[in-house]
């Protein structure tokens, strides 16, 4: 690995005002990856993702967009290249789902060029894609979460950057949209987009990833594909979580099977009781 | 939601907000020229129209060129100056309060004017710039006071509000130590007005509209992705500190306008917005619609100020004060109301 990939962040130290969160941070995000950050509560996930999505500038070092510093570029340009789906973005009043998914066009504008052809063919694949076509006249405070959450996601879609940071893309998901979703994301990683995705759940990570990101304290901890990386010694140390990992029998990749802490511990207090 | 396409290039109009745009401007005009018929000689329209188009006898075309037509323009550019400035206000601070009453500019201008009035007996565009000054130093406090890591909205608000309650104070201890006949023009000028107001007022008001209001278009678009958070706005590509500077500065520039040639009218800014977005049924105030709306209140305001009372021609900011009251107490009240 001598070239550096489009993406791609150098020595960062990551701050909210003094409460540092990361430092010296490298990270590497390989071109055309679905890569997947994992890690604890608090160890800087999100914050690396917004770091990377240049929404959070940070104290020292840079992420480099294609070579240059992201911070160098005019915004209109990075936002043609790089997409992000935020955790928990304000819901606007009085906006209908059609008109919202249509501001994620906004890059591609101009005070002369509001409304192009391509705006609409973008805005109506996106809404198809993540199945919110139906809610097109919908105002958007009153959907339900997982409704909003697709929502975002089609906003972000029409935006149409080869790249795109997703952070928990699932939350406020049911069991088969948050597979819905991910499946939209390993097609759009399929057409050839570079996905980085926050993810809570170790098995979806391991089914979808074809790059992990460890993360721990603010600090990357392991770094490749999940046969690799996932092991039950890193779950352990990274989440204090004893566990055994094991084929998926679905589809062979790794997945954790958390020990069952709660009736050892029981069976163990009754041995006691009975010594 | 209607989209004109030619050669490559293509504009989006809100149809409704168009209309309504339209509508409100035809309506201001229209008063306008009701307001040029009336006064001590009432003139017939006719005879306005005819002056207007340059054909009038000599009287006729002193009273609609020297006394009313003056009056008239400051009336229609003030009310669209302070309409398109509530707007961007109120956008940028996500806030129906957010507007340049609440937030301290016109105390600040006041505070300009009433020094220059007061202190340094000046008179005519020297309060009106005294008033620029006075709005333009009062926003730049307001904004360093508030800014911690960026500008949050409801602080700039609190910040706003605070600032005001300080310069209140202070105006009101520069008319306490005035003499007497001093502190009633003064008095008289911070209820604003636009009694009496001639060329030199139309010109200072019409520069700030002229230059300003396409500023302030230009980035408005900008201000849709600012709504959804400043995240979302950087995501997309807005340049979100710039952007808001630009439109705040621009923004205060039309208040300071206004203000300074009509005084501080008050509540045109705070209603002129959520009224043409009412109308429009969109959910934030085009700064177009905005501005009709601000101009066809003021206008109807001056009407309703020279012909409430019989022969008596009260100052504009009275009627406007009294409306915005009543406005402002609906506009609690129906929170209220959806709270529950």
């Amino acid at each position: 690995m001598t070239t550096d990939p489009r993406l791609s962040a150098h020595d960062l130290t990551l701050a909210y005002d003094k409460r540092v969160v990361a430092e010296q941070l490298d990270v590497r995000i390989a071109d055309g990856s679905f890569t997947v950050v994992v890690g604890p509560n608090a160890c800087g996930k999100s914050t690396l993702l917004k770091a990377l999505a240049r929404v959070l500038k940070p104290q020292s070092g840079a992420v480099l967009l294609d070579g240059q510093a992201i911070a160098s570029y005019p915004s209109k340009h990075v936002a043609k290249q790089l997409g992000m789906l935020p955790q928990s973005p304000i819901v606007p009043g009085g906006i209908v789902v059609e008109e919202l998914v249509g501001r994620g066009r906004f890059a591609h504008q101009r005070l002369l060029r509001q409304w192009s052809p391509e705006d609409e063919a973008a805005v109506a694949a996106a809404m198809r894609l993540t199945e919110v076509s139906d809610l097109a006249d919908r105002f958007v405070d009153e959907l339900s979460g997982g409704q909003r959450q697709r929502v975002w996601l089609a906003m972000a879609l029409a935006q149409q950057t080869p790249i795109l940071l997703l952070d928990e893309p699932t939350t406020f998901l049911d069991l088969s949209h948050q597979f819905e979703v991910l499946d939209l994301c390993a097609e759009l990683h399929e057409q050839g987009r570079t996905i980085v995705a926050v993810l809570h759940d170790l098995n979806h990570a391991c089914r979808y990833a074809t790059e992990l990101i460890v993360m721990k304290a603010g600090e990357v901890v392991a770094q490749g594909s999940p046969a690799e990386v996932m092991t039950a010694r890193l779950v352990e140390d990274v989440f204090a979580m004893p566990c055994r990992v094991i084929d998926d029998p679905e589809t062979g990749t790794p997945m954790v099977v958390p020990a069952d802490r709660h009736r050892r511990r029981a069976s163990r207090t009754a041995e006691a009781a009975r010594a | 939601m209607t989209v004109l396409r030619a050669a490559g290039w293509s504009v989006r109009v809100h149809t409704r907000a168009l209309i309504v745009g339209v509508v409100l401007l035809l309506v201001a005009l229209a008063v306008a020229l009701v307001n040029l018929t009336t006064g001590d000689f009432p003139i017939p329209v006719a005879d306005v129209l005819r002056s207007l188009a340059g054909r009038g006898d000599a009287g006729t075309d002193f009273i609609v060129y020297e006394l009313r037509l003056p009056r008239v323009l400051v009336t229609l550019l003030v009310g669209a100056a302070l309409g398109a400035s509530g707007a961007v206000f109120q956008s940028l601070t996500r806030n129906p309060l957010g507007s340049p009453d609440f937030v301290g500019l016109t105390t600040g201008a006041a505070t300009g004017a009433l020094i220059v009035l007061l202190i340094a007996d000046g008179s005519g565009a020297q309060v009106g710039a005294g008033a620029i000054v006075g709005c333009v130093v009062t926003a730049v406090a307001v904004y360093l006071l508030a800014f911690r890591r960026g500008v949050q909205p409801f602080r700039l608000i609190l910040m706003g509000i605070g600032v005001s309650a300080l310069l209140e104070a202070l105006n009101s201890y520069l008319i306490y130590r005035a003499r007497l006949n001093e502190a009633i023009a003064a008095q008289v000028w911070l209820i604003g007005s636009v009694n009496g107001r001639g060329w030199t007022e139309v010109v200072i008001v019409a520069v700030a509209v002229v230059v300003l209001v396409p500023v302030v278009v230009y980035f408005g678009r900008d201000l849709k992705m600012l709504a959804l958070g400043d995240e979302m706005a950087v995501l997309h590509g807005v340049r979100v500190e710039r952007t808001r500077a630009v439109l705040a500065l621009a923004a205060v520039g039309l208040s300071a306008g206004a203000t300074a040639a009509a005084g501080p009218i008050a509540f045109v800014a705070l209603a002129a917005p959520p009224l043409a977005a009412r109308l429009s049924r969109s959910p934030s105030a085009g700064i177009l619609p905005a501005a009709a709306m601000g101009a066809a209140l003021l206008c109807a305001g001056d009407w309703a100020a020279q012909n409430a009372l019989p022969g008596n021609d009260i100052p504009v900011g009275v009627v406007t004060a009294a409306l915005g009251g009543v406005y402002l107490t609906w506009l609690l009240f129906r929170e209220r109301g959806a709270r529950r």
